[in-house]
């Protein structure tokens, strides 16, 4: 049994080297982009999802746990940051950790019931926990069910950042993605990350060795879903609104096929796969539902023929670790 | 008790109807192939549009679609299997999760590109119009028709699994594929067409609830997670196991519809939560 995400963890050398030049490269590039006159918004929109996949990936890929109702920790802590934001007037920083803090309570509660199963049985549980939550936020009075949360004030961040500006707003979401990114990258490299990629190796064994895999693997759960949440409420902002659309299974398989495109257990994958994808929404949105039918098309050859995804491919080609 | 109540009863029994065949073609084709099938919902809703082409286009009734509608998308079940599916074997059981999503999206994303979102109707046969007074309840012929063949469909296809020669090598082969390969069995062409009839469960349920439910693309994309949720509970165990948890947590719905609407469209999920605390391996898993 081949298993999933294998292929990134015969990378050749274990050299932090070319990872820093990728990561000082996108830096470099996220900092300088309001210079190129190229409109924000496209990125930041794609930055959002791509923390949400990172944080995704950090389950599957590293992990090796699918979770298929990943949507239901960017959908909450959206519609709590939105809530708190426009409601209770909490300042945009408290808003934003208010939100990803619902979102990781979410996570230890639903991954508590969720890693009782492993395996595809997982991936439905998640599937079917977002699905009821999606129920509870249709018919909560404080969502506005089909209407969702519209017209969040932006307010200032610390009293300093004026987010109605595009490019302060711009600059904040850049460091609460690179936050998020090096959180990630931190963990991974952790012995808790170590830990972590063993258990998706051979979990019999990691158990062997005398780990509670399970609190492991809630762990990674939590973390995942909080920063996810961080996307949720990060985008808020962005988009001014909170909908049902974040919440909806949809939502969760489409963060699956960032990941997937970009590349499953890669650090940069779920980036570059976010912003194919977001992309692809943007220049295509006027094909109608063939957009579906092309994510479709995608899943399909990326599961065939491409199961490294873009960065898995290009690291794989040039040897390196990404 | 009162009318109302028995209504509510009859919708949880019908949608259990669909709960037990669709969870029941999710075990056989995961028996045999470890894969879930996530195209499952998107098959069913083919199945109801096969029939509505037979009827509209070339003028075959129901009878010809319960017939017709399974075989047809059995066969493009086994087409799918045999040029893509197969290709997986030996990866992890996520890819194939992950590949019939994708399988899913296409087939609702075209479907949705012809028909739109909103329902065609579909008419029921002349046979089954009408009901019957029960004294207690009116029991329309058709509702009552579908819960009898389902049932009838599910009991068939556990007779076939569990006690037929052809359903011990299905079993002996799931058991220990290369061993039964050694007797000479064609496991390969065995596991195409465990998926393609397991496929062609869902496309019954499908042509069954096509006069009830009118025929829509997203048809399938909500009740694939809510069978889900089904197989959870149930534990995928047993044949038997899958078809009865299916029509009892129709009926559960049904009942939860009539008590406390408000949870009706969550209890199913909310049961899942309970049985996974409670007993992780599912009412009649077998492995935990």
């Amino acid at each position: 049994m081949t298993a999933i995400a294998d292929i990134p963890a015969q990378a050749p050398v274990r050299s932090l080297g070319s990872e820093t030049t990728a990561f000082l490269l996108m830096t470099a590039m996220l900092l300088l982009l309001p210079l190129t006159g190229i409109y924000p918004y496209f990125v930041m929109q794609a930055l959002c999802f791509a923390l949400f996949a990172c944080a995704f990936n950090l389950l599957i890929g590293f992990g090796g746990l699918l979770s298929f109702g990943h949507a239901m920790f960017l959908g909450t802590a959206g519609y709590v940051t939105a809530h708190v934001v426009k409601e209770w007037h909490f300042v945009p920083e408290l808003g934003i950790v208010t939100g990803a803090a619902a979102a990781g309570v979410l996570a230890l509660v639903t991954g508590l019931v969720a890693i009782r199963r492993q395996g595809i049985y997982f991936a439905m549980i998640t599937l079917a926990l977002s699905q009821l939550l999606y129920f509870v936020f249709l018919q909560t009075p404080f969502t506005h069910g089909e209407d969702g949360i519209q017209g969040v004030p932006a307010g200032r961040m610390f009293g300093l950042l004026d987010l109605e500006n595009p490019i302060t707003l711009y600059y904040v979401v850049v460091v609460i993605f690179i936050g998020g990114f090096v959180l990630i990258h931190r963990a991974v490299n952790s012995p808790f990350g170590e830990v972590l990629k063993s258990i998706r190796e051979n979990e019999p064994r990691a158990t062997s060795l005398g780990y509670i895999t399970d609190h492991y693997k809630l762990l990674a759960f939590v973390l995942s879903g909080t920063l996810a949440g961080l996307a949720g409420a990060m985008k808020v902002f962005v988009a001014q609104n909170a909908s049902l659309t974040d919440v909806h299974w949809t939502m969760s398989g489409e963060v699956v096929l960032m990941t997937l495109v970009g590349g499953l257990g890669t650090m940069f994958g779920p980036v570059v796969g976010a912003f194919v994808i977001v992309a692809m929404q943007q220049y295509l949105a006027g094909f109608g539902q063939w957009v579906t039918v092309i994510q479709g098309l995608i899943f399909v050859v990326g599961v065939l023929s491409f199961r490294r995804g873009v960065v898995g491919e290009f690291a794989a080609l040039l040897r390196l670790n990404l | 008790m009162n009318q109302a109540l028995y209504a509510q009863l009859l919708v949880g029994l019908i949608n259990g109807s669909f709960y037990a065949l669709l969870s029941l073609g999710l075990a056989v084709i995961f028996g045999m192939l470890s894969i879930i099938n996530f195209a499952h919902g998107a098959l069913y809703m083919m199945g109801a549009f096969v029939a509505y082409f037979l009827l509209n286009l070339l003028g075959l009734n129901y009878w010809w679609a319960l017939l017709l509608s399974p075989l047809a998308v059995g066969c493009f079940g086994t087409l799918l299997e045999r040029t893509m599916l197969h290709r997986l074997a030996g990866l992890d059981h996520l890819y194939g999760l992950l590949l019939t999503f994708g399988f899913a999206l296409i087939i609702q994303g075209v479907f949705q590109n012809y028909f739109g979102s909103s329902g065609l109707p579909y008419a029921i046969p002349l046979l089954l119009q009408g009901g019957f007074n029960l004294g207690f309840m009116y029991l329309p012929t058709y509702r009552a028709w579908v819960v009898l063949f389902s049932l009838l469909t599910c009991l068939a296809t556990w007779f076939l699994i569990e006690r037929t020669k052809l359903g011990a090598y299905l079993r002996a082969a799931t058991e220990n594929p290369v061993m039964v390969r050694a007797f000479g069995i064609n496991v390969p062409l065995m596991l195409t067409l465990t998926y393609g009839f397991g496929v062609a469960l869902a496309a019954v349920a499908g042509v069954l609830s096509a006069p009830i439910n009118q025929v829509r693309p997203l048809m399938g994309a909500d009740i694939v997670i809510v069978v889900f949720a089904v197989v959870v509970i149930g534990g995928m165990g047993s044949i038997m196991g899958s078809i009865i948890t299916g029509f009892s947590l129709g009926i559960v719905e049904g009942l939860t519809k009539y008590f406390y609407p408000e949870a009706s469209n969550t209890v199913v999920f909310v049961l899942m939560v309970l049985v996974l605390l409670l007993k992780p391996a599912g009412l009649t898993g077998r492995t935990a």
